[in-house]
């Protein structure tokens, strides 16, 4: 690579850290009470102009900001991670099975235990995740030739629609249960206190070093089985890898803002052609880390529209995600050649 | 030139050609098996199904009223209430899976079934908007259901077309658009009150209940004319699933197969949708299993549709005898029904050491 091709990579990286950094700033101003943003940046250096101020931007914007940045940085990654491992553009980080066991994990909390609030079900809801990602992994594997990408995705599929279907009964049967599960399957960042952040963290962190040290490996990957393994991979444990990362950040983005998880089959859709624009190819050591900007940008700019437009009420992120994100895709469909992986 | 037929012999396939009449093809006992046995077992269930109930019939009885005679309470009970609901249960099952072949045999995704770009998602929203907000203007859900997926199918294939098309591309046009009809109904659905979310969500996961021949008439119409306009389109739908250029290179008018096939496909999941709702899974899985059962390398279409009718017309059956005095959405069923069937098939194949 030359030097002066080497540049735009950098400037691409650039350009996206910055634009996050405005998304988070206006996150944290905007809203049913709006803040200047030079009284955000003295409040954020410890100089608050009122007490009123200071306790909105630090319990209520900055938990929210920083969940939108955490659970949309995951669901970019293991979507880029997830179309990498199946080698299937079409394939969402739900794809194993991770949100239809927590959506069932959900109601079946509410149903049998009587569980009420975010910080109740956040376990339960992890644990479902857990188990369906084993479950399809495990199923993926069986028998004597092991995984091969597609059976990982068929098998994926198989337990979602299972899944899914238990999760309709119980919701058809118990309106409480319903209930909450139609609130927490719109998707939404609000009243979710720090609490809920603080808890899925760690499993995100985990998940995006799993994610980001697989990247050399997934470039193996892309060239099939047999060229990855003769390059040196051991592709049991890159797969292992793989779905661990994807169970971990899927799981914690999932549990904390709904199953949001088109954002990750579209992202790295539009951080493959960026990176073809900045004359980096398919290469998994920049789309992961271009999907984990990306995402949050559109999770954050659907959070701060969502306040917006019907003050003081709100519309759910995970509805805007898609009425931002969808146009803004099918332009970009229509404009260029997508890459296809 | 004599009319024999000279016959190569092979483990799986034979191949014939005829001078007189020239026809030319390739004979597969598996598959010509596994289409009997699941029309026997499709043709069983539906009798089945219209068997049982709180006036039981027996199986003699159901046979001779579907051909005509019998006393006219029976006929009544058999023609009337129970007919209907399998009917659709067969056509709508037939519907789901031709389409999803036609789909995943088009763009070589198995991934890739009707229920992800934009259509059933469009029926969805139109039905859920129908329910919560009242916009029905007095038509019935299955109007809506229709006039959703045929106006989403439009969308999708206008924005999809630039100086021609491609598969991936209505693909991810459809994706996008799915995702805007999808949030709309979780929208709508989390708006909305407890009874109408309840009852949209009774519609979302697909349900034959109280299906009368209003729902049957358009549906069977529909597939009078496509599923025959999809079998002679197969051979064009093997030679797309090889690439545009090579397509092109055997003949194939690309465009125009793409459209007919598009046409086709969206015909038959539009209908099915709109009869019974978007019974969830058999697109996607019933194409799958037939690949698996017959042994072919592409979903077969007589195949798929036979197994689509026969997940079904038992997952029906299973949803109103498993709990007694209720009657379960047999969308639920299909997906609990449909999944074990595919991943011990996805298993057994791995044993086999025959690749998925």
């Amino acid at each position: 690579m030359t030097r002066d091709k080497g540049l735009r990579p950098v400037f691409l990286a650039a350009v996206l850290a910055a634009l996050l950094v405005v998304l988070c700033l206006l996150s944290i101003a905007l809203g049913a009470l709006n803040i200047p943003l030079d009284q955000v940046v003295r409040t954020l250096f410890g100089h608050p102009d009122s007490t009123r101020v200071e306790n909105v931007i630090w319990s209520v914007r900055i938990p929210r900001t920083a969940l939108g940045l955490a659970a949309g940085a995951a669901l970019g990654l293991s979507g880029a991670l997830m179309q990498a491992l199946t080698r299937n553009p079409l394939a969402d980080p739900g794809v194993l099975g991770v949100s239809a066991g927590a959506s069932f994990a959900i109601v079946l909390s509410v149903a049998v235990l009587g569980v009420g609030s975010v910080l109740g079900y956040i376990w339960f809801a992890f644990a479902g995740a857990l188990v369906a990602s084993v479950l399809v992994y495990l199923l993926g594997g069986l028998g004597r030739s092991g995984q091969t990408p597609v059976k990982l995705a068929l098998a994926g599929v198989a337990v979602t629609s299972l899944l899914t279907s238990l999760t309709s009964a119980i919701a058809l049967t118990d309106p409480d249960a319903l209930n909450r599960y139609r609130f927490w399957n719109a998707g939404s960042l609000a009243d979710r206190d720090g609490g809920v952040v603080l808890q899925v963290l760690p499993f995100l962190i985990v998940g995006a070093v799993l994610a980001l040290s697989s990247a050399p490996a997934l470039n193996s990957l892309a060239l099939g089985d047999d060229v990855a393994a003769s390059l040196g991979r051991r592709l049991g444990l890159v797969r292992l890898q793989g779905v661990a990362a994807v169970t971990l950040l899927t799981g914690g983005a999932v549990v904390a803002i709904g199953p949001v998880v088109f954002v990750g089959l579209v992202v790295p859709h539009v951080a493959r052609v960026l990176a073809q624009q900045a004359g980096i190819g398919p290469d998994h050591r920049w789309l992961l880390p271009l999907s984990a900007v990306l995402a949050p940008c559109l999770v954050l700019t659907a959070d701060v529209i969502g306040r917006l437009v019907v003050r003081p009420s709100e519309i759910q992120a995970g509805v805007l995600v898609a009425f931002i994100g969808a146009p803004f895709f099918i332009a970009l469909v229509r404009r260029r050649r997508l890459a296809e992986v | 030139m004599t009319p024999s037929p000279s016959v190569l012999t092979g483990s799986s396939r034979r191949t014939f050609r005829l001078a007189v009449p020239p026809v030319s093809g390739v004979l597969r006992p598996r598959l010509v098996a596994v289409c009997v046995t699941l029309a026997v077992g499709a043709f069983l269930v539906f009798c089945w199904g219209v068997a049982i109930g709180d006036y039981p019939v027996g199986l003699a009885d159901v046979m001779k009223a579907l051909a005509g005679s019998g006393d006219p309470g029976t006929l009544l009970v058999v023609r009337e209430l129970r007919l209907p609901r399998a009917m659709v249960g067969l056509l709508a099952g037939v519907a789901f899976a031709l389409s999803g072949a036609l789909f995943q045999t088009m763009t070589r995704n198995p991934l890739a079934s009707p229920d992800m770009i934009g259509i059933i998602e469009g029926a969805g929203t139109a039905v859920v908007a129908g329910i919560v907000l009242g916009w029905d203007g007095g038509l019935s859900t299955q109007a809506l259901g229709l006039l959703g997926a045929l106006a989403t199918a439009l969308l999708v294939y206008l924005l999809a077309w630039r100086r021609g098309t491609t598969g991936y591309r209505i693909i991810l046009v459809g994706i996008g658009v799915a995702w805007m009809c999808t949030s709309a109904t979780d929208f709508l659905m989390a708006r909305g009150g407890r009874f109408q979310a309840q009852a949209a969500l009774g519609w979302l996961v697909g349900n034959l209940n109280g299906r009368d021949w209003a729902q049957v008439g358009p549906l069977a119409v529909t597939m009078a004319a496509l599923v025959p306009a999809a079998l002679l389109l197969g051979r064009w739908m093997r030679t797309l699933q090889l690439g545009d250029d090579l397509a092109t290179g055997l003949g194939t008018p690309v465009q125009r197969a793409r459209l007919a096939l598009l046409l086709v496909g969206v015909g038959l999941i539009a209908f099915a949708t709109a009869a019974a709702g978007p019974v969830a899974f058999v697109a996607l899985a019933a194409p799958q299993i037939a690949q698996r059962l017959a042994g072919t390398a592409w979903p077969p279409l007589v195949a798929s549709g036979l197994t689509g009718a026969l997940v079904v017309l038992s997952a029906d059956l299973i949803a109103r005898t498993l709990i007694p005095g209720t009657e379960l959405p047999v969308g639920i069923v299909t997906g609990a029904l449909g999944a074990p069937v595919l991943l011990w098939l996805l298993i057994r194949a791995n044993r086999a050491g025959s690749g998925g």
